[in-house]
């Protein structure tokens, strides 16, 4: 069972009546030779590390390697507390733990790349807001995991998840996919409903430049990350209320791919454009001094 | 094309901040202390491209340190292993090279010696997302991911080796997934990788040495 691109994927999962992730986990299972068993545990371990790295923002006080990011989930919290937080809570924590999840990555803690270190926050940031809005399991996330691990194979075999070749719409605009297809099959929606959520974010993240301050994964990724949760509430909701996509993720795919190519070099993290050349972050960075 | 699993989607567990400046390169080094095959006493980093240039903010050169002493990716003991180095009396330098400017970006090349005195350089790449290539071993150009199982034969270039090395391996009944060989110059040292779907047994390093123009066997467990 393996398939080289999302029609084939929607294919195996109408032939054999199964979901995206079902497909994904047994993918695994018969391509690696490993056990049922292993490869959930395996999933098992990487839900376990986005918790604690989600949370850990959270207790600990954390300075980040290059000095520009540290203790934005703690007032996101403080915030949220007061009750009036602008988004709703399902959004309102999922921004506090991607930011969170990238904090913890800035200080040298325990990640998983999901499917870059410089995305890591989006998808945990998406699915414990999840968990704890609408209770699902650990399982039901364990599950969603192969789900979006589903999209972001498909971005890794047939465009690229690399910063310095696509841009940020490869590594923030692929892990908002990932959330946004993972989200909707939570919520009960069909394999096209998720591969319609992952093309929207692709639409709508197309052409997003990768301009980290200094080269360094915390500024302005941390904030991305955010948007990237909020680009994935947005296109699961378009999903899940029925409205097909003109345009299939296979397309959105290549055509991420193309523009990401066709970025200029100093906007696909070599620090040299964008964000990172405004006087503010050359004024914060010192590091061409 | 090579199998894409979806661990290497949701992917690396790794200490932040970057998969290719941290979790590669302490892929890298905890790969060349494996091929050292002993303790290593000392080390010197030299760093081309944006190794080079952004090291210490992605904790490159603490990853590094880390991979050296047999840390994985996802080892926090990382943080800290410039202090466990001093401690344990491992002595590092960190060399930055901004003049060559044609190798691939995030590049090392780490010299070391063992406890035991053995020497040993090997180069590697960080080619993204924790991915990584050994590239060189003692100046002589190779290519191996370490993702596989890995038998290194350092050998003198003469006929009947590498079939020697084959029938070892197959006598064992192990599948080969990728054989390459290299050389220095026709009849001076050549290197054969040959990586394997299985684990490899340490005995295998043993009858490889058997042949006379076999100098050297590591073996690399992915």
């Amino acid at each position: 069972m393996d398939f080289k691109n999302a029609k084939e994927l929607l294919s195996l999962c109408m032939e054999n009546d199964l979901s995206i992730s079902q497909v994904m986990r047994n993918r695994e299972i018969i391509q690696t030779g490993k056990s049922q068993r292993e490869v959930y545990s395996r999933m098992a371990k990487a839900l376990s590390i986005m918790k604690t790295s989600a949370h850990s923002a959270i207790t600990e006080d954390l300075k980040s390697m290059g000095g520009l990011i540290g203790g934005e989930a703690k007032k996101l919290q403080a915030y949220q507390s007061q009750g009036k937080n602008i988004c709703g809570n399902l959004l309102s924590k999922a921004i506090m733990y991607a930011m969170g999840v990238l904090e913890v990555n800035a200080t040298m803690g325990v990640i998983v790349a999901a499917p870059t270190a410089g995305s890591c926050g989006v998808v945990p940031g998406m699915l414990l807001a999840m968990q704890e809005e609408y209770g699902f399991s650990d399982s039901q996330l364990i599950d969603a995991l192969f789900n979006a691990g589903a999209i972001g194979y498909l971005a890794m075999r047939n465009a690229t998840v690399a910063g310095a070749v696509g841009g940020c719409q490869a590594e923030v605009g692929v892990a908002s996919a990932m959330a946004a297809s993972a989200a909707t099959e939570l919520m009960g929606g069909s394999p096209q409903m998720c591969l319609a959520a992952a093309s929207t974010v692709l639409q709508n993240m197309l052409g997003l430049v990768c301009d980290p301050v200094g080269g360094l994964v915390e500024y302005p990724c941390q904030n991305r990350n955010a948007s990237g949760v909020a680009n994935a509430l947005i296109a699961s909701e378009i999903a899940l209320a029925g409205i097909p996509q003109l345009i299939p993720f296979d397309e959105m795919l290549d055509t991420m791919y193309a523009v990401g190519k066709r970025i200029p070099m100093e906007l696909r993290e070599t620090a040299m454009g964008g964000c990172a050349t405004t006087p503010s972050a050359c004024a914060a960075c010192g590091i061409c001094k | 094309m090579a199998f894409i699993s979806v661990f290497e989607v949701l992917g690396p567990n790794m200490v932040g901040p970057s998969s290719s400046h941290t979790a590669g390169a302490s892929a890298i080094a905890y790969l060349a202390q494996k091929m050292l095959g002993e303790k290593v006493k000392s080390a010197s980093f030299t760093l081309y491209g944006s190794f080079a240039k952004t090291y210490r903010g992605h904790g490159t050169d603490r990853a590094l340190i880390g991979g050296i002493m047999g840390y994985e990716t996802d080892d926090t003991r990382i943080r800290k292993s410039f202090e466990i180095a001093d401690s344990l009396g491992i002595s590092y330098q960190f060399i930055e090279n901004h003049e060559d400017t044609e190798v691939y970006p995030n590049t090392v090349e780490i010299a070391m010696t063992g406890e035991n005195g053995r020497q040993m350089t090997v180069r590697g790449e960080s080619i993204g997302g924790g991915k990584v290539r050994i590239v060189g071993i003692n100046g002589v150009e190779v290519d191996f991911s370490g993702e596989y199982s890995a038998v290194i034969v350092i050998q003198q270039d003469k006929p009947g080796v590498v079939a020697h090395i084959t029938k070892c391996i197959s006598d064992r009944k192990i599948n080969i997934a990728f054989m390459r060989l290299f050389r220095e110059a026709k009849g001076h040292t050549a290197y054969t990788i040959v990586e394997s779907d299985g684990n490899l047994p340490q005995e295998i390093a043993d009858e490889i040495k058997q042949n006379e123009f076999v100098r050297d066997v590591m073996i690399v467990q992915a």
